[in-house]
């Protein structure tokens, strides 16, 4: 009996009119926990009633605590006929069971019925008295902190951080019992949402005692979905990073400040803070396995690109490495790489090695290499082939890495942002997807077959990322698409080197080290780098890397890169090897070196696919993944270059099946990294030039093409400082890297670059528009238009080259369903779904323009199919307005190369500060504007190009600030963001998770104003449950904010509609940072505090 | 729409901080529909904004007038906006949202003016919709904040004013507007008679604002109990030995020379205003005098004007001159030693001259 859970009922306001008659209510309320109910009196006549109960007390075990949520119904009594229902309020008292969060529950919490959506408040008080009982641990795992956040949450230090945890749950779905078929939907409602509640409680108790098990006491980037399977079932599901996490003070919280500052100071210092180019390399999978050995299809992908780059101690002396080439050693990376001689789409593999583009495109194209080619009308077989080769290469590989982490079972991180020096490494992006039939399932109501399901994925990621000579997997994350009986599970993340610092095994850095140097004489690439290999790579990690470019560097063995990439020296510190182009699914390291601003990039994709049922269907939809995930890849290179970016962070694709088309969404937040090679433009050309008119199209459209090259980067503010006084060369101005295309263009490819570094990064990357598809890219290219002035966007936690937010954000999700009416062919259906999401930002800026200058930060969107011909797509995301007169400052900052960093981030704001003391020796950084001056005008401000950066119009900034504090509302503000931080302010305290399901139901659709009006209410009444739930609990905002699930049914016809929504976060409290300032008392806090008070404000 | 092959089912915006603009609230307010708001924002240049199509201002449109719709049932009780859940306001938003809620036009208000708010008046909101240029759907929204209104405050005690300001939330101006349209609509003063139409709702308002502040029981007491509605009875009773002034013959006489003896060459109309002396002096107090009956106190601007603003009117007093004989009129009484009822006459004198002259124009 280790626990007490009490619970008082207060009172009641706005209740709704019960009797008709006197037009007032009879309301009593029932308070359940597990199998015990409780009941107030009966408060006569009022809509708001004071029950004013005594304390209702429940003696039951911590792990019921953890699993069942408390109940509270509010009735009507009513003498002669059953009493009716006003509504109910689930609590989840989770949050009280941990000593760190919070203590009591209460406040006015809205009181919610399914059909008729929020009816009235009640104020409840819940308290729980957790018994001393040494043995508490063994079936709950009470205590154990959950957070949303994908990052080490802001005021807690990480002391090791453990690893994966991962749980499913399966029960059997109450809207597909028998028994639905005789209540009312009402009641089938309430039963899900409960079981669901429990279902969580359940999976969330069961990982607390995973990392209880593994020495944890927290769970960070927690991440629960729901797969609603129908027939079979309804999983919950849910992984995590286990970590030691230790609360860190208020003023100690500071001393960690200095450590990191150092490090961006060695980065100063270094001479080689040039910016350099690191080839990225991408690679396509095709489908591996077409029929895995269930009776549901299996097929995998993996992604693309592999990227990585980190501070490996590379002494190789081998120069650019011509692994553009390179066969794709594993099968399923293998795609996309040797694409190249099948004629569609060949061109646009170009895509990936935009390093050397033109080079290798030309090469290829005319070496015609084919063996390795994949087209779609041949591709799966070519696919399958390419898998088969790469067998025993990956056996190879495998035997050769074996470090300690790679015997965890699964070595992924949830995490999107690391402590500093977690990080070493990132290798580039890995995925799996598997298609699976649910009707097959043996056991419905067990949850083994899902688990192996996802365990043959995580398998696939694993070795995706051992391929990539990467031992872990960061921002590693898991989806799932059901459509009837089909489901495509996904899985993707980074492959990364961590260190070993806060992990257990100390010391498996170094081995996996060593075991790579044997790796090295194993070459896959079909051409030998002319690098030999002479310095081993095993040198320790305790070399000094800066930190602003080490994780761009590569961790595979540049002998035996996995897919064909272009390798240059760090443009940063110029000693080790980076790929042409990184991509990723982590957030941006705050202390990566960047230039510009960054923006979001979207690849879009709609196919279609004929109706099918089963195994047909099944195989149908393995076949499309691969083309649908290949021509996403290039949309997105392309989107990159046409940008003058070479880099995406927080990729994250999406893909959706429905009964007639698949469609596909890549978004990620493509920046400019000092330390990767520029891109090169993109060149069109004409397969067959004989026709003059059509060469004339041509070079328009080339000029197009380069005018919005220049003019996206003139916007992103993108002037990569010359590499002037740098040993490896005079800058190479903007016409001569254009000229420098076409020779590279008649240049053999072979000899390109051996040591001249500035030489081949330069190539253009050439599209050949020889079929219709590829004219469709290119309009497709053009026709996203550039967000409007005083706008930029990401989705991601940090914008590139913004620091000096306002207080001034605003939360919010847009949810748009189009019908198709007509038959369409892909292209059509590209347009459409392309201009959709356009259009759809294009409505987000102007419904917030009032904000300007701001950023749309951590855009999420999310597309379904939620029946043939109906599109769905939903987003989530928070506006923030920035200080524009700064921004220009940070503009010139981020040219010089100083380090980008993350706001909000203590640690940055800290280096930052370092700086202005050091150089100004002002004694109070606070006073921004001189400071920030004063920095401008800092000695080693040398490189002029910032002053391009555009200026934002200016004005309405200082209105916006005013907006900032709301005081005086009798209710409490509490401010909601996707975001791990709130500008301007500090995170005192985590309250606990917030985690909440609800369904809507409605027969009386177009009395509620239609679709739109029943689901804008809805979601409107969720901000305002959770809203209220956080205050309750003592918070004033929620972070980490998510909308996992929205999905909507509708019957028009019937005048009928349903939506369950899924929303979670990390309830917190904050206070302003200028608040803070007036009570901190030691200097070093009190530097801190103010800097983040005066940016953000 | 944009694309034929495909139509929008649904769309929606909701942002935590619930996202208001204040010009489509105003459309809102006119009782627009969403095309024709759409098409006077376009007018208004709101496409050169944020690189707008005419698409994504339907949509916000749409967007901003199904949110204002949500917020409407709040609207009604304003007292729930600052408690309620379901929309994160900043309090300013809040003020700004309820005071522009219940402004109204003066023109509709003019033409309710005096009318019993009741089902049988919104059956004429199509006429005076059309004789207002206002549309209906606004008329509707403007009647029915009349009768919330007069509804709440109609049974309370204490100051009218404040009484609004409490319920409603509203500004000081504003609440004083509702006071006038409460006040006639309760007394029910005639004002649509032809001879009236020159008068602006601002006139009667002001006129309101004087009887309220000057006649009622809440004006002389002070006492929270009192009601602020009501003209006090016993004042009105008063009223009638006003009479005296001139019933008395004599001191008819010496009252009107008291004034001509201020007057003289103060006034262009002096010769005018000794002729017509005796017959204004007896519109005013007959006027007065009458007042006990309801009827007459119906009928106390049409009296005004038919009695005594027209006579002055068409002798071509000016606004000058009506002030100065007012004021030395008023006054004069005083000296007039057999004249007891002063108090009665300040107070009623005192309401009759500042409504006098705010009626007094074209």
């Amino acid at each position: 009996m280790p626990g007490k859970l009490k619970a008082k009922i207060v009172a009641g306001r706005h209740l709704p009119v019960m009797d008709r008659a006197s037009d007032l209510t009879d309301a009593f309320v029932e308070v359940k926990f597990g199998n015990t109910t409780f009941k107030t009196d009966v408060y006569p006549k009022s809509l708001n009633p004071q029950w004013n109960s005594e304390w209702f007390k429940f003696e039951v075990d911590d792990e019921d605590l953890q699993d069942e949520p408390l109940q509270i119904t509010v009735l009507d009594h009513d003498t002669y006929s059953a009493n009716d229902a006003i509504g109910k309020v689930y609590i989840d008292i989770d949050p009280l069971l941990c000593s760190e969060a919070a203590t009591v529950i209460s406040g006015w919490l809205p009181i919610y019925d399914t059909i008729h959506g929020i009816r009235g408040e009640i104020n409840v008080l819940v308290k729980v008295d957790l018994f001393n009982d040494l043995n508490r641990f063994r079936q709950s795992s009470c205590g154990v902190k959950f957070f949303c956040t994908t990052s080490i949450p802001r005021c807690y230090r990480a002391v090791m951080v453990h690893g994966f945890v991962e749980e499913l749950v399966v029960n059997e779905d109450p809207e597909y019992q028998w028994i639905d078929r005789i209540r009312t939907p009402r009641a089938s409602n309430e039963a899900r949402q409960r079981l669901i509640f429990l279902m969580s409680g359940e999976l969330q108790r069961k990982i607390g005692l995973k990392v209880l098990e593994m020495g944890g006491n927290a769970v960070v980037g927690y991440l629960q979905c729901f797969d609603l399977e129908g027939e079979t079932g309804l999983v919950v599901r849910a992984i995590g990073t286990a970590c030691t996490l230790e609360k860190i003070s208020t003023l100690p919280a500071t001393a960690t400040h200095p450590s990191n500052s150092s490090p961006s100071k060695d980065m100063k210092d270094s001479p080689q803070a040039a910016p350099s180019t690191l080839g990225c390399r991408s690679t396509h999978s095709s489908p591996v396995h077409s029929a895995s050995s269930r009776l549901s299809q299996g097929f995998s992908v993996s992604v693309p690109t592999l990227l990585f780059a980190g501070m490996k101690p590379r002494h190789r002396s081998s120069e650019a490495p011509r692994a553009r080439q390179c066969r794709p050693g594993f099968g399923e990376e293998a795609p996309g790489v040797p694409l190249s001689s099948g004629p569609p789409t060949p061109l646009r593999a170009q895509t990936f090695s935009s390093f050397s583009p033109s080079k290798s495109y030309s090469r290829q194209s005319s070496s015609s290499d084919t063996e390795l080619s994949l087209t779609p009308k041949t591709g799966m077989g070519s696919g399958g082939s390419a898998g088969k080769e790469a067998g025993p290469l990956k056996a190879l590989l495998r035997q050769q890495t074996q470090s300690a982490l790679e015997q965890r079972e699964y070595p992924f991180f949830t995490l999107t942002a690391f402590p500093p020096g977690f990080l070493l490494h990132v290798g580039g992006v890995v995925s799996a997807r598997s298609v699976k039939l649910l009707d097959r399932i043996h056991n419905p109501d067990e949850p083994e077959t899902r688990d192996a399901w996802w365990e043959e994925i995580r398998q696939e990621i694993k070795s995706h990322a051992k391929a990539l000579g990467c031992h872990a997997v960061v921002g590693y994350s898991e989806s799932t698409s059901i459509c009837e009986e089909v489901c495509i599970l996904s899985a993707s993340g980074t492959a990364a080197i961590l260190s070993s610092r806060f992990m257990q095994d100390g010391s498996l850095d170094t081995e996996h080290r060593l075991s790579r140097q044997p790796l090295c004489v194993f070459s896959t690439g079909s051409e030998r780098v002319e690098g030999d290999m002479g310095s081993s790579a095993s040198l320790g990690f305790e070399e000094v890397v800066p930190p602003g470019c080490g994780f761009c560097h590569i961790p595979y063995d540049e002998l035996n890169i996995p897919f064909p990439a272009q390798l240059t020296y760090c443009y940063c510190c110029r000693r080790y090897k980076v790929p042409d182009v990184l991509f990723t699914t982590i957030d941006l390291p705050t202390e990566a070196n960047v230039t510009g601003k960054g923006c979001l990039i979207q690849a879009r994709l709609c196919r279609t696919k004929k109706k099918a049922q089963g195994e047909g269907n099944a195989t149908a939809i393995s076949n499309l993944l691969p083309f649908l995930e290949y021509e996403l890849h290039t949309q997105l290179m392309n989107k990159l270059k046409l940008r003058g970016m070479n880099a995406l962070f927080g990729l994250r694709i999406q893909i959706s099946v429905g009964e007639t088309m698949l469609l596909g969404l890549a978004s990620a937040t493509g920046v400019y990294l000092t330390a990767l090679p520029s891109p090169g433009g993109i060149q069109v050309a004409g397969k067959t030039p004989s026709d003059i008119t059509y060469e004339q199209h041509i070079s328009n459209m080339q000029k197009k093409i380069n005018d919005t090259i220049s003019k996206n980067k003139e916007l992103h503010e993108i002037n990569p400082p010359e590499v002037v006084e740098e040993i490896i060369g005079s800058p190479i101005p903007e016409p001569r890297q254009r000229s420098r295309l076409f020779r590279s263009h008649s240049e053999s490819s072979d000899e390109v670059s051996e040591l001249d570094l500035s030489h081949g990064k330069k190539d253009a990357f050439v599209l050949e528009i020889d079929d219709t598809d590829a004219v469709e890219d290119i309009h497709a290219l053009l026709t996203d238009s550039p967000t409007p002035a005083g706008f930029y966007s990401c989705n991601t936690e940090i914008m590139p080259g913004i620091q000096n937010w306002t207080s001034a954000i605003q939360m919010f999700t847009s949810v748009r369903v189009f019908r198709l009416n007509a038959n369409l062919t892909n292209q059509g259906l590209n347009k459409i779904f392309s201009d959709l999401c356009e259009n759809l930002l294009k409505s987000l800026y102007f419904k917030l323009r009032s904000m300007v200058p701001c950023c749309l930060c951590h855009l999420n969107f999310t597309v379904a199919i939620p029946e043939d011909e109906l599109i769905q797509v939903a987003v989530t995301a928070v506006a923030m307005s920035f200080d524009k007169e700064q921004s220009l400052e940070n503009g010139k900052q981020s040219g010089e190369k100083t380090l980008i960093k993350a706001i909000t981030e203590n640690d940055e704001q800290l280096q930052f500060n370092l700086e202005l003391n050091a150089e100004t020796s002002s004694p109070n950084p606070l006073s921004s504007p001189k400071g920030l001056s004063e920095v401008g005008s800092h000695p080693s401000a040398r490189a002029s190009s910032l002053e391009k950066a555009s200026p934002l119009p200016e004005g309405r900034s200082r209105s916006l600030r005013s907006n900032r504090s709301y005081s005086g509302s009798s209710v409490a503000v509490v401010k909601m963001t996707p975001l791990s931080f709130i500008p301007g302010a500090k995170i005192i305290k985590y309250l606990g998770i917030i985690n909440m399901f609800f369904i809507r139901e409605t027969t009386s659709l177009r009395e509620e104003g239609g679709v739109s009006g029943f689901l804008h209410t809805f979601i409107a009444e969720v901000f305002a449950m959770v809203r209220a739930h956080v205050a309750a609990l003592g918070g004033n905002a929620v972070v980490s904010y998510s909308m996992k699930e929205c999905v909507f049914m509708e019957n028009p016809n019937k005048n009928q509609a349903q939506c369950l929504i899924n929303v979670s976060g990390d309830a917190v409290i904050f206070i302003q940072e200028s608040e803070l300032e007036s009570t901190s008392v030691q200097t070093q806090s009190a530097t801190t505090h103010t800097s983040n008070g005066g940016e953000g404000t | 729409m944009l694309f034929k092959k495909m139509s929008m089912e649904l769309d929606v915006f909701v942002g935590n901080t619930t996202v208001l603009d204040e010009d489509v609230y105003q459309l809102w307010l006119d009782g627009q529909t969403v095309t024709d708001a759409v098409r006077i924002r376009i007018e208004a240049g709101a496409l050169q904004e944020c690189e707008a199509n005419a698409e994504v201002l339907l949509s916000d449109t749409m967007d901003q007038f199904r949110t204002f719709q949500m917020c409407e049932r709040l609207l009604q009780s304003p007292s729930k906006v600052a408690n309620q859940l379901l929309f994160q306001i900043p309090p300013h938003r809040q003020t700004m949202l309820i005071e522009r809620y219940y402004e109204f036009d003066s023109m509709f208000a003019r033409e309710v003016l005096g009318k019993k708010l009741s089902k049988g008046t919104k059956k004429d909101l199509d006429d005076i919709g059309s004789k207002t240029g206002i549309v209906l759907k606004s008329c509707r929204r403007q009647f029915d904040n009349f009768k919330r209104v007069f509804k709440v405050v109609e049974e309370l005690k204490g100051p009218l004013v404040e009484n609004i300001q409490r319920h409603f939330l509203l500004s000081d101006v504003l609440a004083r507007d509702y006071a006038a349209i409460v006040f006639f609509a309760n007394s029910r003063f005639e004002t649509g008679k032809r001879k009236l139409q020159y008068l602006s709702f601002q006139d009667f308002a002001f006129c309101a604002g004087q009887l309220i502040s000057y006649w009622t029981v809440g004006a002389v007491d002070n006492v929270v109990e009192n009601m602020d509605v009501d003209l006090e009875k016993e004042f009105l009773h008063d009223l009638k030995d006003l009479k005296v002034l001139v019933n008395d013959k004599d001191m008819l006489d010496q009252h009107k020379s008291l004034v001509c003896a201020q007057l003289r060459g103060k006034i262009k109309v002096f010769s005018e205003m000794e002729a017509s002396f005796k017959n204004l002096s007896r519109a005013l107090v007959n006027i007065a005098s009458k007042l006990t009956h309801t009827k007459d106190v119906r009928d106390l601007f049409i009296d005004l004007v038919e009695k005594f603003i027209e006579p002055c009117r068409s002798d071509k007093w000016t606004i000058g001159d009506l002030r100065l004989f007012l004021t030395h009129y008023s006054s004069s009484v005083h000296t007039l030693e057999a004249f007891r009822r002063q108090v009665i006459w300040d107070r009623y004198m005192g309401v009759i001259k500042s409504c006098i002259l705010k009626m007094y124009h074209d």
